[in-house]
């Protein structure tokens, strides 16, 4: 059983997983950071960014003046914006057979994987993962694709220009593998190739494995994932969360007794509590509207979304902000909002159980009714009308590279009144504001992440106790900026093994067992004999016939009718020809025994040697030897065949025969 | 009947742990003479008492215990008054069987066995304090001795009682031994164990100073091993000697998190006590206690950097630790009562802020973080130059209002309430001082707090209530004109909060108000003083209707302050006391009266008095009283029931004392209710209302009562019970 790692992302996963005769791909998680090195896209013309001066290598040297530009002490790459993809060289990517989505942030590669890879399989994922990625890819594609760039920078990336290159952009990795967006028909084709499926649906790939989604409580639909044959178990574990948002809760018993659990998408900041950060998220928000200042809050679509209009809903009057609006502005706003209202099956207990009132299971339709939240598909059109401040304004792209975002900062960003709060932890708020900068507006940064922590995981290892545990590389030591912090890593018997991306893993577990079905007339000409209680045995002589991954027994073929034979067998023995067989023996010889019993018989002056695999009797008298080992016994005795019959049934009775 | 197999031991109602308890209490009221020995000896009372030790029910076990030890004690009073020998000889038999069972189970193997022969042993020493207990202690001792050489020690806690008990007796103060047993104790249990002993001996008013400093080593362990676990590099001087963590109190740090998280959480309590007594060890280590809370707090925070295994291996258990924390910044917050060096103060303050700004302290954290802060805020030395807060604090203040504003704001309202509560705390001590003053008002807290009258949390809008309050007595409260209310006028603070008295659907912020408008009346706040009568019209008014008891009290409690103001304090003026300089005289009393008629003080109070509430009847007794005390000299001769105003007013009282107290009471003069207080036995009604609720069932005559309805079942025999 193997593990290829395709991703060096801990919370992006990507892993393809050889298991019996079957190309399993968990997760196609896309790592987006590397548009963190790109500048942004404005959505209306913007003076500062289109003048920025071209940047040159210290002899001088312009010819990357073009690609590169300089923007408040940082070098951009000036194109458009491109993402790292998962490996495609370590394993041919056509050979997958599934691909498994545990959630709608970990499939954002798929395009680039079953449209570019010569992939021929099945992607399976739960309604709600699908629905919800397709709206975050469709927000991508609109970002991107509604401020065409003409240029496309690529002298930048050859390998020997990059090591002259300023940081960050000189340390990034496999700049040669960076791709741009996929379109929408690539997303369209992708997505037609998913098979729905259902918490604890058990699907069988090729007779050989079962598959098993199970909740994983972290995002709607969001699933873990169980392989599992008649005898192994893995448990892949991606993205899950304890704590009571608005999905359900996580199923950790179905977790137990895996041989191998690998564990990815734990929390990105282990330090902050999801609890303190919304309290911190909704304290700043109402100090900066209190002040006459505007919130911009850039976040994804769907997701922890739901759970801030949550608390906002329960907070704002309590706050006094009754008065002040609040925007959502993406091109899938409308959907997202309206999806959330009808997954109630993928909801917690507290939300199904509003939808039989008859109850949206989200506050936030009461804040649509009530007119304090306004949804757009972006800045142009209704929003321009009905913009009011100060405000609240949720929108993407996290990263503050594409997406209504850029206008807000570039609009906002010049008064200390307004203030930037980040939700979302995939990118680092400081390289994020980098392009921005200097900036007068307050940023605070309330990463709200409510996948495990390590005191969570430690507990979950400890209640489902896997065999073995494999990991990302980042998770077994403690984070690099806190490296006294020995309890933010994860701590197991026996240590878990480690996994960096391009790397090929060899699980460590062998298969030693196979189901086997025997066929109902072969079963019924069996003789089992009890050989303790509870134990019996039977010797069988079959056909093995393997098709389908499924192992079967069949009676043996009959063999050829002796010409002209005159004596015709009796019916009973129809069954394989017992005769030949000598009887089976089993069990073992306890040596003193032994020698006492060859006493009985006459025989003397015993002497008996302890070797390193059993014993040696020694017969000096009759110049004999017999050689006891575990699996054999050996009587030497020199051409006295009486003696050896003699000695041979005094060994068997010490064993049981059948 | 009442004892052995046939009685009720055979009985099944003494499966029933009530019926063994009733059992005891009876056996301990029959057990007050010395004659009663003897027959509880002879039925075998004793033996079951014995085995009533051991009950399942913990009442019973402990009463069976007190009552072994009420047996012994009666045992000894008699024949052996003097100093009985310690072999026992001549002790009376029925102490001697008790003696000698609680000596087999101190031999017993049975963990169970000890600690009831412990159990035993505490309470007699703990409430016997003849002459012969000594002889006692020197029967048992060595019983005792043997179980310290056991290995695990049994029953510590309990023996840890028993030394605690013999060193507070009198047998302590003779003994030398003991203070040899107390020392090999405290070396042989386990730091955790040790902890309460070594708290017990720190107490006790004379005992050697070697066993003294031994004790307070034990308990300075734990942050011995802290500070080392902490230290950067070799850093100033910390603990006396004895008190380097040593390696069994690392080993318990390093064994699990509970056992680690328990002995700092002990360690901080017992000195936290100890710091506050008088005996305290001197000298105090303040310095290097300062040091190893704020260490232990940046382990909780994760913000130490240590270099040692064993402060990572803190640093990973003590992480997010809520247990400790809460015991550190208690901790924190009584070491503000000693000085340190600036350096640590500073350092203080910081891990104080980092407390309060962090998102992560959890709710129960950032109220003690709040509390700590107050008392070091309180405790930091005045500027010797002027009266004003020293610079050090103003800096701090400066940093700190972002982040109380920030707190107003939180979501979470225990935040949020604490933050008032601060608040309130803060303005009532420096609401005088101009650094303070001039940096509140330049905050936007005075605001936010007023916002805060409007909570949906109830307990956060008494907290605003008592805080607004407190800011207006000062000056510092300006009724805030939020941006999302600019239509609605700007009203004075008593409108609004006499709103909330009048509205406001929990009893929590109404009786905030309660207490605010007394307060103000105290201080003469200004919205007050401007009508004085209107406002304690209007309070009386909007109190008398209030469903909740203690708003009526808290409004007969500002009735009296109102009469104070008018008439002079209640009872007997210290002769010494410095007269205070008074506004104006005393009116006169019929200026008084009617000024109590115009507010409708009596209706309130009258109505009060029959309140279904004691407390409330109670205060109203009281004011009715005082105003009487005071009006009689100066009233006439007047003759009760000579008005026809009285007669309406006494049957208006009859038919609130019946209950319907709907019916108003009208305009009242002052003569009618001086007759009516006069004809009223207000005496009678104190002494009544005073009696507890209970007072009828207790009473012989309820007793007499019970027996005459059995009797009365029986047969017409009623003179025989008397």
């Amino acid at each position: 059983m193997k593990l290829y790692c395709l991703s060096g992302h801990p919370t992006l996963p990507c892993n393809v997983l050889k298991f019996k005769s079957t190309t399993i791909m968990l997760d196609c998680g896309l790592d987006m950071t590397s548009t963190l090195n790109f500048l942004p896209l404005p959505l209306v013309q913007n003076p500062r960014l289109s003048n920025l001066p071209g940047w040159s290598l210290k002899d001088g040297n312009a010819f990357l003046d073009k690609e590169l530009k300089e923007c408040s002490g940082h070098v951009f790459v000036d194109s458009v914006p491109e993402f790292c993809l998962p490996e495609t060289e370590l394993i041919d990517l056509s050979t997958v057979d599934v691909i498994l989505i545990s959630n709608y942030h970990c499939m954002m590669a798929l395009p680039y994987i079953t449209e570019h890879t010569g992939f021929t399989g099945t992607v399976y994922a739960t309604e709600p993962t699908v629905q919800i990625g397709r709206l975050l890819m469709e927000e991508l594609v609109n970002f991107i694709e509604r401020v065409p760039k003409a240029q496309s920078a690529s002298l930048w990336k050859n390998k020997d220009t990059q090591r002259l290159l300023p940081s960050p952009l000189k340390d990034a990795v496999e700049v040669s593998t960076w791709r741009r967006c996929y379109t929408m028909q690539e997303v369209n084709s992708a997505l037609s190739k998913i098979q729905l499926v259902g918490y604890s649906q058990k699907i069988e790939l090729f007779g050989a494995v079962q598959v098993t989604p199970l909740s994983s409580g972290y995002a709607l639909g969001s699933s873990n994932w169980i392989i599992q044959s008649h005898y192994e178990k893995v448990s892949y574990v991606s993205g899950s969360s304890l704590l009571t948002t608005h999905p359900q809760p996580m199923d950790q018993a179905s977790l137990k007794n895996s041989d191998v659990l690998i564990l990815t998408g734990l929390t990105q900041i282990p330090t902050a509590n999801p609890d303190g950060m919304v309290g911190e998220f909704c304290s700043n928000l109402a100090l900066t509207v209190r002040n006459g200042g505007n919130v911009l809050v850039p976040c994804y679509p769907s997701g922890v979304i739901y759970d801030l209009l949550e608390c906002l809903y329960q907070y704002i009057d309590s706050a006094g902000l009754s008065s002040i609006p609040f925007y959502f502005i993406s091109p899938v706003a409308n959907s997202s909002l309206e999806f959330s209202q009808i997954f109630a099956e993928w909801l917690c207990h507290n939300k199904q159980t509003k939808v039989y009132l008859p109850e949206p299971p989200f506050p936030h339709a009461e804040l649509i009714q009530t007119n304090k939240l306004k949804h757009y598909p972006s800045i142009h059109g209704d929003f321009s009308n009905d913009f009011r401040q100060p405000c609240v304004v949720f929108t993407g792209h996290p990263s503050l590279r594409f997406g209504d975002v850029v206008h807000f900062m570039e609009l906002w960003g010049k008064s200390s009144l307004n203030t930037v709060i980040f939700t979302e932890p995939d990118f680092s708020y400081l390289e994020a504001l980098a392009p921005y900068q200097p900036l007068a507006m307050k940023c605070i940064y309330c990463p709200i992440d409510t996948r495990l922590n390590f005191i969570q995981v430690s507990k979950l290892l400890k209640e489902v106790q896997p065999l073995h545990v494999v990991c990302p590389e980042q998770y077994t030591q403690p984070p690099p900026a806190q490296s006294h912090r020995v309890d933010l890593m994860i701590d197991c018997q026996p240590p878990a093994m480690s996994y960096r991306r391009a790397e090929v893993l060899a699980l460590p577990f062998r298969r030693r067992y196979e189901k086997i079905e025997i066929m109902p007339e072969l079963a019924d000409s069996l003789v089992p004999m009890e050989i303790k209680p509870g134990i019996s045995l039977a010797t069988v002589s079959a056909v093995l016939h393997t098709k389908d991954n499924k192992h079967v027994l069949q009676p043996p073929p009959r063999p050829a009718q002796p010409t002209g034979g005159k004596k015709r067998k009796r019916p009973s023995d129809d069954i394989p020809d017992c005769k030949v067989l000598k009887p089976l023996l089993s069990g073992s010889i306890p040596v003193e025994q032994f020698v006492q019993t060859l006493e009985k018989h006459g025989f003397s002056d015993i002497k008996v040697e302890d070797t390193a695999k059993g014993h040696i009797v020694l017969l000096q008298e009759a110049e004999t030897l017999i050689q006891i080992e575990e699996d054999s016994t050996h009587i030497i005795c020199d051409n006295d065949e009486v003696l050896r019959v003699r000695l041979r049934d005094l060994v068997l009775k010490f064993l049981q025969k059948f | 009947m009442l004892f052995g197999e046939s009685g009720p031991l055979g009985g099944a109602a003494w499966t029933a742990p009530t019926v063994r308890s009733g059992w005891l209490q009876g056996l301990r009221s029959l057990a007050q003479h010395p004659g009663a020995l003897r027959f509880l000896a002879d039925c075998g009372a004793v033996d079951t008492i014995f085995s009533l030790q051991g009950d399942s029910s913990l009442f019973v076990a402990s009463a069976a215990g007190q009552l072994l030890v009420h047996i012994l004690a009666l045992a000894m009073r008699g024949p052996a008054e003097g100093h009985p020998s310690p072999q026992g000889c001549d002790w009376p038999a029925c102490a001697q069987k008790i003696v000698c069972h609680v000596e087999d189970s101190l031999r017993s193997t049975a963990t169970l066995q000890v600690t009831q022969a412990l159990n035993v042993l505490t309470t007699t020493f703990g409430h016997c304090h003849s002459p012969w207990t000594q002889g006692l202690w020197v029967r048992l001792s060595p019983l005792v001795a043997c179980l310290l050489e056991k290995d695990p020690i049994p029953a510590s806690h309990s023996l840890v009682d028993l030394l605690l008990s013999v060193a507070r007796s009198p047998v302590g103060s003779s003994d030398c031994g003991l203070w040899e047993t107390l020392a090999q104790t405290l070396s042989h249990l386990s730091p955790t164990q040790a902890g309460p002993l070594a708290l017990g001996i720190l107490k006790l008013q004379d005992c050697p100073q070697a066993l003294k400093t031994q004790a307070f080593g034990v308990l300075l362990q734990p942050l011995a091993c802290v500070l080392k676990a902490a230290a950067q590099a070799p850093g100033p001087p910390g603990f006396p000697e004895g008190a380097t963590g040593d390696s069994i109190t690392v080993d318990t740090f390093l064994s699990s998190k509970s056992a680690c998280v328990g002995l700092l959480c002990q360690a901080l309590a017992h000195l936290e006590l100890l710091q506050l007594l008088p005996q305290r060890p001197s000298p105090w280590p303040q310095a290097p206690l300062l040091r190893a809370a704020v260490a232990i707090l940046r382990f909780c925070h994760g913000s130490a950097a240590p270099t040692s295994d064993v402060g990572g291996h803190l640093c990973a258990v003590l992480a997010g630790c809520v247990r400790v924390q809460r015991a550190a910044l208690d901790f924190l917050g009584t070491l503000s009562q000693g000085t340190g060096p600036q350096e640590l103060v500073t350092q203080v303050f910081a891990v104080l802020l980092e407390y309060l700004t962090s998102p992560d302290s959890s709710p129960m954290v950032l109220k003690k973080a709040f509390q700590a802060t107050l008392r070091w805020l309180l405790g930091s030395p005045k500027a010797p130059s002027c009266c004003d807060l020293d610079p050090h604090t103003q800096l701090f203040l400066g940093e700190l209002l972002p982040v109380l504003r920030k707190r107003l704001c939180s979501p979470c309202w225990e935040a949020r309430d604490s933050g008032l509560e601060f608040l309130t705390q803060v303005t009532r001590h420096w609401g005088g001082q101009a650094a303070f003053r001039h940096a509140l008002l330049a905050s936007e807290v005075p605001e936010l707090t007023g916002q805060l009258l409007r909570d949906p949390e109830s307990y956060v809008r008494a907290s605003a209530v008592t805080a607004t309050g407190q800011l207006s007595s000062w000056g510092l409260y300006a009724t805030p004109t939020g941006p999302e209310h600019p239509e609605v006028q700007q009203e004075s603070l008593f409108t609004e909060l006499l709103h909330i008295l009048s509205t406001d659907s929990e009893g929590f912020p109404r009786r905030a108000v309660m207490h605010v408008f007394t307060q103000w009346l105290k201080d003469g706040h200004a919205d007050v003083a401007e009508d004085l009568e209107q406002f304690v019209a209007r309070v009386l008014q909007a109190a008398s209707q209030d469903l909740d008891w203690e708003v009526r009290a808290q409004g007969l409690e500002l009735a009296l302050v109102f009469l104070e103001q008018l008439l002079g304090q209640p009872g007997s003026r210290c002769p010494y006391a410095v007269a205070l300089p008074e506004a104006a005289p005393p009116a006169t009393l019929a200026q008084v009266l009617q000024a109590l008629c115009r507010v409708q003080l009596f209706e309130f109070a009258l109505r009060a008095l029959f309140d279904c509430d004691r407390p409330v009847a109670q205060k109203s007794c009281d004011l009715l009283l005082f105003l009487k005390a005071k009006a009689t000299p100066c009233g006439g001769p007047q003759e009760a029931g000579a008005s026809p105003d009285v007669v309406s007013v006494e049957a208006a009282l009859q038919r609130w004392q019946a209950g319907e107290q709907g019916q108003p009471l009208g305009e009242l003069e002052p003569e009618a209710v001086m007759a009516v207080l006069r004809s009223m036995d207000l005496e009678g009604l104190r002494g009544m209302l005073a009696k507890s609720s209970d007072h009828m069932e207790k009473s012989p005559q309820s007793l007499l009562q019970d027996m005459l309805a059995t009797v009365g079942v029986l047969g017409e025999n009623e003179a025989d019970c008397y």
